[in-house]
């Protein structure tokens, strides 16, 4: 229930990640001495479960980014187990941007993904409170987005 | 304020009635210059810190710059202060908040722009989706400091600069030059918002829907 002699914190959360949940293990990676793990979306909540179970307690942010055709979704979870975090990363279309929510996993999910609902317009399915949490509740649009159009912003010369 | 300046109502009258009398404005000319003085020796300040310029206000009330000297002097409730010091940027969502406790602020009543942001939106003029250019969009603003941010002896001679002003008002209506106080209320719609924007009065009620302040 602990690291070999001579192994990082990163090789024994892999081992036991791929020990514990086979499934997940070709998903694993480590990216730029941290750990990855990018899962279809339909496995998203279910990963995040097993790694709950496996001692992921703490639920750093929830992020996303506009890759154009689709978001991106970025998780931090952090474990004072393994000494380390992970990156729970999936991949949600433009025209369909809804995801379960992590709130009934962790509850310091709540403020993180209405933020990012406000400003990227991803909808968290079974969220109990979805609403915009640093916009007005009047505005419209969601102005992270990338095709974000807003008639109030002076877009900046080029010779500033 | 919006109907004229409704000032108190005592002192409307003694000068209404001092301008009538013969060798009134005599009398009227001193009380000027006993209320400016007083008004402008004790400016209690209402500091609305939001950003990084806060810093500079803090270290301007504090003991070594000492801004109690000149009678300024912090306090927390817009219905004991005279002057309003914007330090720091005033965010869309923040506008409506500002603009409530300067309405509660009691006349006279003064406002200080600390700061690029509080002037013109400072760095975030261009670019930016949430931040309002300058607090003269949606209050009377009296002096404009700039810098980013201004250091304390800067706020404090804006304070001075503000007690120059005030000197050259009057009592009596009519005797000085008036701002032009017909600015876009919160009735107008904001950037990036429908045109129906809330009232100031609509707080958000007890299940915490609705409102937005």
């Amino acid at each position: 229930m602990s690291a070999r002699e001579g192994e990082s914190n990163l090789e024994y959360l892999q081992r036991k990640l791929c020990g514990v949940y086979p499934d997940l293990c070709p998903m694993f990676s480590i990216e730029f001495a941290d750990c990855v793990l990018a899962v279809p979306r339909t496995v998203l909540h279910g990963a995040a479960e097993n790694l709950k179970a496996l001692g992921f307690e703490r639920f750093g942010f929830v992020t996303a980014v506009d890759r154009g055709e689709d978001f991106e979704l970025v998780y931090r979870l952090q474990s004072s187990r393994f000494g380390a975090g992970i990156f729970l990363k999936t991949e949600i279309a433009r025209d369909e941007a809804a995801i379960e929510t992590m709130t009934d996993l962790w509850p310091a999910a709540d403020w993180q993904e209405r933020e990012v609902f406000d400003l990227f317009g991803i909808d968290f399915i079974g969220h109990p409170d979805m609403r915009r949490i640093l916009l007005a509740d009047d505005w419209i649009g969601h102005p992270l987005r990338k095709d974000y159009q807003d008639d109030s912003v002076i877009p900046r010369p080029d010779y500033i | 304020m919006e109907d004229g300046g409704a000032e108190v109502a005592l002192v409307d009258s003694i000068t209404s009635a001092l301008e009538s009398m013969p060798g009134g404005g005599i009398i009227l000319t001193s009380l000027d210059a006993l209320a400016d003085w007083s008004r402008g020796q004790s400016l209690w300040a209402m500091p609305m810190g939001t950003a990084c310029c806060a810093m500079e206000l803090i270290a301007a009330s504090f003991s070594k710059f000492d801004f109690d000297r000149l009678g300024t002097f912090p306090r927390p409730d817009p219905r004991h202060t005279d002057v309003m010091i914007v330090a720091g940027t005033i965010t869309k969502k923040m506008q409506p908040a500002v603009r409530r406790l300067y309405d509660q602020m009691a006349e006279p009543k003064y406002v200080v722009a600390m700061g690029n942001c509080a002037v013109s939106g400072g760095i975030f003029y261009y670019d930016t989706y949430s931040v309002v250019r300058g607090v003269d969009e949606f209050m009377p603003v009296d002096v404009y400091i700039a810098g980013c941010p201004p250091r304390p002896e800067a706020l404090q001679d804006g304070v001075l600069r503000l007690r120059e002003l005030i000197h050259t008002r009057s009592l009596s209506e009519g005797r000085t030059y008036e701002r032009d106080l017909t600015l876009p209320g919160l009735d107008s719609p904001r950037a990036g918002t429908t045109d129906a924007v809330r009232p100031i009065g609509d707080l958000p009620s007890a299940d915490g829907t609705g409102g937005g302040l």
